[in-house]
């Protein structure tokens, strides 16, 4: 026998993916896959891990954080005041030290998600500038298979494209940029508003139809055109949208402008608690939620997946590649701040933010966040996030868990929030408990197949042999938070608590083939204006340990 | 006959296209190399620095590895690093600055498995302002935002003529943009600083500000920026420059479009330090309520700011990271190298890519010289010549690839020109990390 044989035996599995839901199965693992169990009785497992009684899932998949590249490092430096309070990750005889925090030192990233029992994460915002820096930190964030999204809504390139109506420019462009940058997905940040910020005081769009001075295009355009150019390419996560006016009282027409700005193509939208708000345009008296009608639209059109972005009360730190909005909450909260701004390509606004529970806003937020959950028919269209840090870290996931499993939970909190929250949204009027197999669904199942990820996400023969067991509780916070077994790609990473092995994780990225012919007008532009030479702008496969191109 | 092939191939005329040069932190990657004989006969593009940098490159003729002076192994050269850093109370690791990244990695990695304290070149350059982002955040972009957008140019206690000889000719002020089409025509450079430096002539706009002074002459520009009345003669008297002065160059600053304060350690090294660069840095940011206003620090080493972003991703700080609890701790002042050594509390040292020995204070210099230590240097520098276990190693971005990270945090690969037969920081380091484990019986599964 050349290759271990791993047998998880007897767990009570939920695997929607293959309509698997809570039946007693064993789990076969051989070569980092699951597989079919041995056709010879006579063969044995080299080990035996014994789950009954416990609950098997797939490994949880993080359809959008931010973990790793030039704007969580920038988030690092800025914040050693919450690293000196926040409990220490010690250095043991297998694993590096580190410090946690809102924004997690690399190392402490991979182990904390792992001991989540979470196998897979895609930091959502890069600047392709700086996309090598984003595969110099996964080097260091062990315990994870990633990726990440390619900040390209404000690029100067893809803008001329847009005005010009050269589509097929625009799609070379879109496939040579994500290969470029060996990234997974283009990612929109605020279409067009970033640009304008760049160059006026204050400055930022204000709706879908606002002008993009100078280039000449719309917020509106932007999507139109890159979700119709990433759907022609056959991206397997065609666009990743980060709406225009985050946060803004008022926005939710914003953001359903930008779903009908599909045009029918496939397009995730992003963090959309952040993006449901009624009210007057900047008015706090009249904040509202606007969760009914937008989780509507998104019921009724297939094409449209979303992630939540569950605000959770506490201290973190806002990051953003929106760098107009950096600014604003600057101007809201009188903290510290961070811009950054990124030639040709996109921004970066930081600043440290506290939701608190007696604010009637951001409870509002954490409310809106429960809806769209629970307003969202189809659990395989509604992901789990928090945008970390944004919202909260991603260790609140349990948290949420129980929150969307447990009403009585959900209302003993909600009861502790300002009362309007119930007049304002419909929180206090849901019923809807998740089960299990949801809950499978909106962590793992969903956003496998949301991102194309057909080996991830489910415990089919075939699948990449991410597993986690956990032992079952009533609290479901206490169950989620500390699985009992977690394997990733076949290996054991954490047993009991305890971490046994920190396997490094692949790099999971896409490398769409494109009109070599374009590439002397892109070469030309670039030599043009970037203070880098092109030679030196991709990423080369030296930067990547372990990689698999999606197709 | 292999010999005559080696000779062949060694006198042939190789050319390196758009290599990077590593000298100071403009980074500048459009440099044409002509090596031959593993020698650099040309560096195209490249300044008077840079060029000093590639052409006078040689091979040191020592050993790699000197033990006590002695030619060592190189192996037997590792485990004694490796024995000095382990039976250590209080180690420390510091350098890193003229390394790259991948290197980098390591030597953090190492200062974590002994618990050593970690520091870079940073803590004596622009750790102050590294402590003022802390205090405000920072308003910045990338070299061609400048290149592209800038119309007012402002310089403070740097002196880029002489330090970063490219910079106004490839990022700040001559560069034609897209929104500056007419280059230099469409830019206005200020130059403040406490003397009339080189850099000066390049200035629309010159002010020799009272030496120590550059908290006062900043506070007096933010008040302006809000309209706030001063004390005309109090202004002249703490700064040097009229009040009037101040308020044209205010008035300046508000009409620009996009505003650019570069400082340098004129600022952050002089009285007030982190308190000069959170001046400098709020004053930005306020700004921005005018018009776009950014700053960005002339950053001096190589890879400086790559050594910052590794300690940070690492240990969750850039730089003064001490690790003797089992855990990042982040303490300037305590556990920066220059304190560490001059308050006689580090007893052995891993120098990486600098020299303390020809830079540090007396004190400093004085214990450093007194406990073992190991350096990593391609020069044979007063830093090496005192160590317990010196490693002569190959130049990164001459004989080794990896990559550095330019002043403004843009990521930039190594090309390099001819090889080395000394070892790279990366595999000493390594070598190096590989005894440690052993001895510590530690190692990531």
């Amino acid at each position: 026998m050349t290759q271990s044989l791993l047998k998880i035996a007897g767990g009570t599995v939920y695997d929607p993916a293959n309509g698997i839901d809570g039946q007693v199965r064993d789990l076969w693992i051989r070569g980092g896959r699951i597989v079919e169990p041995p056709s010879d009785p006579a063969e044995r497992p080299t080990q035996t891990i014994d789950a009954a009684g416990m609950v098997v899932m797939p490994g949880g998949v993080d359809i959008h954080c931010h973990i790793a590249g030039p704007k969580v490092n920038v988030a690092r430096k800025m914040r050693p005041e919450e690293k000196r309070k926040a409990p220490p990750v010690m250095r043991t005889a297998n694993t590096h030290s580190g410090t946690m925090g809102s924004v997690p030192s690399t190392f402490a990233t991979g182990y904390k998600y792992a001991g989540m029992g979470y196998t897979t994460a895609f930091d959502a915002a890069i600047p392709p500038l700086a996309a090598r820096h984003a595969h110099e930190e996964f080097h260091d964030t062990p315990c994870l298979d990633k990726g990440f999204y390619v900040l390209m809504g404000n690029n100067h390139y893809l803008m001329q494209a847009i005005h010009d109506g050269e589509s097929e420019k625009l799609r070379t462009f879109i496939a040579w940029l994500l290969g470029a940058a060996k990234g997974y997905a283009p990612k929109l940040v605020n279409p067009g508003g970033v640009e304008v910020w760049k160059h006026h005081a204050s400055g930022n769009v204000s709706g879908l139809d606002s002008i993009v001075d100078h280039f000449d295009v719309t917020p509106r355009q932007i999507v139109a055109e890159v979700a119709r150019a990433a759907n022609d390419i056959g991206l397997p996560h065609p666009v990743h949208i980060h709406c225009n006016n985050l946060g803004m009282p008022g926005n939710w027409t914003t953001t359903l402008e930008t779903m009908k700005a599909l045009e029918g193509h496939r397009g995730h939208i992003t963090h959309i608690q952040f993006h449901s708000y009624g009210g007057g345009e900047g008015d706090e008296n009249t904040f509202n939620s606007k969760v009914a009608p937008l989780a509507e639209y998104v019921n009724a059109n297939e094409n449209i997946t979303i992630d939540v972005g569950q605000v959770m009360f506490g201290e973190t730190t806002s990051m953003t590649g929106d760098g107009p909005l950096g600014y604003f909450l600057h101007n809201v909260y009188k903290g510290k701040w961070f811009s950054g701004d990124t030639e040709m390509e996109s921004g970066c606004g930081i600043t440290p933010i506290r939701y608190r529970q007696k604010s009637l806003v951001h409870a509002l937020q954490w409310a809106i966040g429960l809806e769209w959950y629970l307003m969202v028919d189809d659990p395989w269209r509604v992901v789990m996030s928090t945008d970390h840090p944004n919202g909260g870290s991603f260790l609140a996931y349990p948290q949420i868990i129980r929150l969307l499993m447990d009403r009585s939970y959900r209302q003993d909190v909600l009861k502790t929030c300002p009362a309007k929250v119930r007049e304002r949204s419909q929180l206090g009027d849901l019923n809807r408990e998740y089960t299990l197999s949801e809950i499978a669904i909106i962590t793992r199942a969903g956003p496998a197949r949301i991102l194309g990820l057909t080996d991830k996400g489910h415990l089919g023969v075939g699948a990449d042999a991410d597993v986690t067991v956990y032992t079952p509780d009533e609290n479901k916070e206490t169950m989620f938070a500390l699985p009992r077994h977690v394997i990733k790609g076949g290996r054991v990473m954490i047993e009991h608590g305890e971490i046994r092995s920190t396997p490094q994780g692949k790099t999971l990225h896409v490398s769409p083939a494109y009109d070599e012919g374009g590439v002397a007008d892109i070469r030309t532009w670039f030599e043009k204006y970037y203070s880098i030479r092109f030679n030196n702008y991709a990423v080369d496969a030296s930067y990547l340990d372990e990689a698999e191109a999606v197709p | 006959m292999a010999t005559t092939a080696d000779q062949a191939t060694q006198s042939e005329l190789k050319i390196v296209e758009d290599a990077t040069c590593t000298f100071c932190g403009c980074v500048c990657d459009d440099i044409t190399l002509k090596v031959q004989d593993n020698h650099i006969v040309e560096a195209k593009k490249a300044c008077i620095l840079g060029k000093a940098w590639f052409l006078n490159h040689d091979i040191e003729d020592r050993p790699s590895c000197l033990i006590d002076g002695q030619p060592a192994e190189l192996e037997a050269g590792y485990r004694r690093a490796a024995e000095i850093l382990c039976q250590a109370y209080y180690p420390i690791v510091y350098g890193l600055s003229d390394s790259p990244c991948e290197a980098q990695r390591v030597a953090v990695s190492i200062g974590d498995w002994v618990g050593a304290n970690i520091d870079t070149t940073t803590s004596v350059c622009h750790g102050p302002s590294g402590m003022a982002f802390q205090g405000v955040g920072e308003v910045t972009a990338t070299l061609g935002e400048v290149a592209n957008r800038g119309d007012l140019i402002i310089f403070w206690g740097s002196n880029p003529a002489e330090s970063h000889p490219r910079h106004f000719t490839k990022y700040s002020l001559m560069p034609k943009g897209l929104f500056v089409p007419n280059g230099r025509k469409d830019r206005t450079c200020v130059m403040v600083d406490v003397r009339k430096t080189k850099s000066a002539k390049a200035a629309d706009l010159f002010f020799q500000i009272r030496p120590r002074k550059d908290f006062e002459a900043l506070w007096t520009l933010r008040a302006l920026a809000k309209g706030i009345p001063l004390d005309a003669q109090l202004v002249e008297q703490e700064t040097g420059i009229e009040l009037s002065r101040w308020q044209e160059l205010m008035d300046k600053m508000k009409a620009s479009k996009f505003g650019v304060i570069f400082f340098g350690m004129g600022l952050t090294m002089t009285r007030g330090k982190h308190c000069n660069s959170e001046a400098l840095l709020a004053l930005t940011r306020d700004m921005n309520a005018y018009t776009r206003f950014i700053a960005k620090p002339n950053r001096g080493h190589g890879n400086v700011t790559g050594a910052d972003n590794v300690v940070a991703w690492r240990t969750g700080y850039q730089f003064g990271v001490n690790h003797a609890r089992g855990y990042p701790r982040f303490n300037p002042g305590e556990y920066t190298t220059s304190d560490t050594l001059a308050r006689r509390e580090a007893d052995a040292a891993l120098i990486v890519a600098s020299d303390p020995m020809s830079n540090f204070s007396q004190p400093a210099r004085e214990h450093l010289a007194s406990i073992p230590y190991i350096a990593l240097d391609p020069k044979d520098t007063p830093t090496m010549r005192g160590a317990a276990v010196a490693f002569t190693v190959a130049t990164y971005g001459i004989n080794t690839g990896g990559t550095v990270y330019r002043m403004d945090d843009v990521p930039i690969p190594l090309r390099p020109a001819f090889p080395s037969p000394h070892p790279s920081d990366q595999a000493v380091l390594e070598g190096i990390e590989r005894y440690v484990l052993q001895m510590r019986g530690v190692g990531v599964l």
